[in-house]
């Protein structure tokens, strides 16, 4: 879907230009690079010298995205990110492919376990996280279309994972989208996973309990709105396909310490710890992160 | 051909780059990198006072070799786009004149350095634009030889010798030095030249303080391969008691020490 968007934006973003470490194939991009071979370019596997490179570019003007896979863009060429993007504040976008589980069987090496929390650390770089390729499609054309930020897109959940939007979805840079709305437990998530936070959700309504839905594409800046939702519920759920250390927990919790919002909070995430290796959907079901055992984990919780 | 005296001239901007350098380091007051920055003050004196054309808007100079500020805040105040004023906020409190570039487009600072090892990716970029745009534009980058050892520059090399930029020039600071001393025989100027070479560049060697040889070195225009010069220099050169004394990697002048410098230059001129 990546690589059919920015076909998509090639067609009104003439000095577009997508930069890969090699992963053009696994980014989708292989027609990309067909119909488009001026706007798109590989530098070998050489992820630190990518970044410069697309900084350099977006410095002369062209709207640069730049793909490899989650760990390999922010902890490989975090210094890079650093230093041009954070730093130097310059407009180029980093699309990392297969954070969370979703590498399956490729293991550990390439899993994103923790990017969200390294990421945040960089200032001036915005952190989006998309549920489904709608939500993926809106991010990408308004950063297109307006002169956003630096930032790190978040990729996660394998393909042909079903919508979690439905097809009226209006994308807001600040706005906070609840999917669903229940006066029970509040559920905070974001990326791909939502979607079986919304499976938990149907099986807690048959238990007569009633959930609402926050998802979240953006975790930096944190949207203000989300405040009512935290100051409304007791009890809340943060589930999250990231490390439980400062992931989407641990932005959520530095507001509410600081803004003196003491709650019940039950967090659904990966522990700190490299976990076995298998296919996508056995590594949800052995981390507690498919909707089955989300739902059973907030009923024991309730 | 270039005339004697355009070759004059450059050394005169050259012997002046170096005494706002020493002033420069002089008056903060605190230690400055005056080892390596003295070591490219007659490169970035040929730069900025014969090769790049309207640095900035026309060609685009790099100083990834961060650390060598004295040389950069020098050369851009000589040719009028530091002032006095700025130049004398070096390394004061609150300052954006500091021991590393900070990037300030209208000041002539193209990027933020002091990270060794990524400008030459950046100018990479810029290179790259230019090619698309079909501009004429140059980028000319300085790398230290310390700052060799970093992989990132190998992944730059290997880019920008895929991509045939020869609107990309390197100038390798071959000083001889890093932080904690010499630099290995495995990267002598002589065998950096091998190594830029077998990355796919064309390479020419030269003094890094003979004018006339820079010059030489620069005028070589390829049409498929980026270009690196190994420039051989000193490390705190035209300073005595500084000259590949690692000791002024990083350090404070006093003031006997500081006058006794400016003299030197000034005999030696």
């Amino acid at each position: 879907m990546f690589g059919q968007f920015m076909m998509d934006l090639a067609e009104t973003c003439d000095d577009l230009m997508v930069i890969s470490a090699d992963l053009g194939r696994s980014s989708g991009l292989d027609r990309f690079k067909k119909q488009h071979p001026d706007k798109y370019l590989s530098v070998g596997i050489s992820e630190q010298n990518m970044i410069g490179v697309a900084a350099g570019l977006a410095k002369e003007g062209h709207k640069v995205f730049v793909t490899s896979f989650a760990p390999f863009l922010s902890m490989r060429a975090s210094e890079q990110i650093r230093m041009n993007l954070g730093y130097m504040e310059l407009g180029v976008n980093l699309v990392a492919l297969g954070s969370g589980l979703a590498m399956g069987f490729l293991g550990n090496s390439h899993y994103g376990l923790e990017d969200i929390a390294i990421m945040r650390t960089i200032p001036n770089l915005n952190i989006h996280s998309p549920a489904d390729s709608l939500e993926l499609r809106s991010i990408l054309c308004d950063i297109c279309e307006n002169d956003r930020k630096p930032s790190y897109i978040r990729l996660t959940g394998i393909a042909g994972a079903p919508f979690v939007y439905e097809e009226n979805y209006v994308y807001e840079l600040e706005g906070v989208t609840a999917l669903r709305k229940g006066s029970d437990v509040l559920i905070i998530s974001t990326g791909s996973i939502v979607g079986q936070c919304k499976i938990a959700a149907d099986m807690l309504s048959i238990k007569g309990l009633e959930a609402t839905i926050i998802s979240l594409h953006t975790i930096k800046p944190l949207s203000n709105l989300l405040l009512e939702y935290l100051r409304k519920f007791q009890n809340i759920i943060i589930v999250e396909e990231h490390s439980k250390i400062g992931g989407l927990l641990g932005a959520i919790a530095e507001v509410m310490v600081m803004q003196g919002i003491s709650k019940r909070v039950l967090p659904i995430n990966l522990p700190d710890a490299f976990g076995p290796t298998g296919s996508y959907e056995f590594l949800l079901d052995y981390h507690g992160l498919t909707g089955e055992k989300i739902s059973q984990q907030i009923e024991s919780f309730l | 051909m270039t005339s004697k005296q355009q070759i004059i001239e450059v050394e005169q901007l050259a012997l002046r780059m170096r005494k706002t350098a020493l002033k420069m380091a002089y008056e903060c007051g605190v230690a400055a990198h005056i080892g390596g920055g003295l070591s490219i003050i007659d490169i970035l004196a040929t730069l900025y006072g014969h090769a790049i054309s309207d640095p900035g808007k026309i060609d685009k100079f790099i100083l990834s070799k961060g650390h060598g500020v004295l040389g950069l805040y020098s050369a851009l105040y000589e040719v009028g786009i530091l002032t006095k004023q700025q130049i004398s906020t070096f390394q004061t409190d609150g300052s954006y004149l500091i021991a590393h570039p900070i990037m300030d487009e209208a000041n002539g600072i193209e990027s933020s350095n002091g990270s060794l090892g990524q400008g030459l990716s950046m100018a990479i970029g810029i290179a790259l634009s230019f090619k698309k745009r079909k501009l004429k534009n140059q980028v000319f980058v300085i790398v230290g030889d310390g700052e060799c050892y970093e992989g990132s520059i190998w992944e730059a090399a290997i880019t920008a010798a895929e991509q045939s930029l020869c609107n990309l020039t390197v100038i390798v600071d071959c000083n001889g030095y890093q932080n904690d001393g010499s630099v290995s025989n495995e990267m002598t100027n002589e065998k950096l030249a091998g190594k830029w070479a077998a990355f796919g560049w064309h390479v020419s060697k030269c003094d890094g303080h003979d004018v006339v040889d820079i010059i030489e070195a620069l005028k070589f225009s390829t049409s498929d391969k980026p270009k690196a010069i190994i420039a051989k220099t000193i490390k705190g050169f035209g300073v005595s008691f500084m000259e590949n004394n690692n000791d002024w990697h990083h350090n404070r002048l006093s003031e006997k020490l500081y006058n006794q410098a400016i003299q030197e230059i000034e005999k030696n001129s």
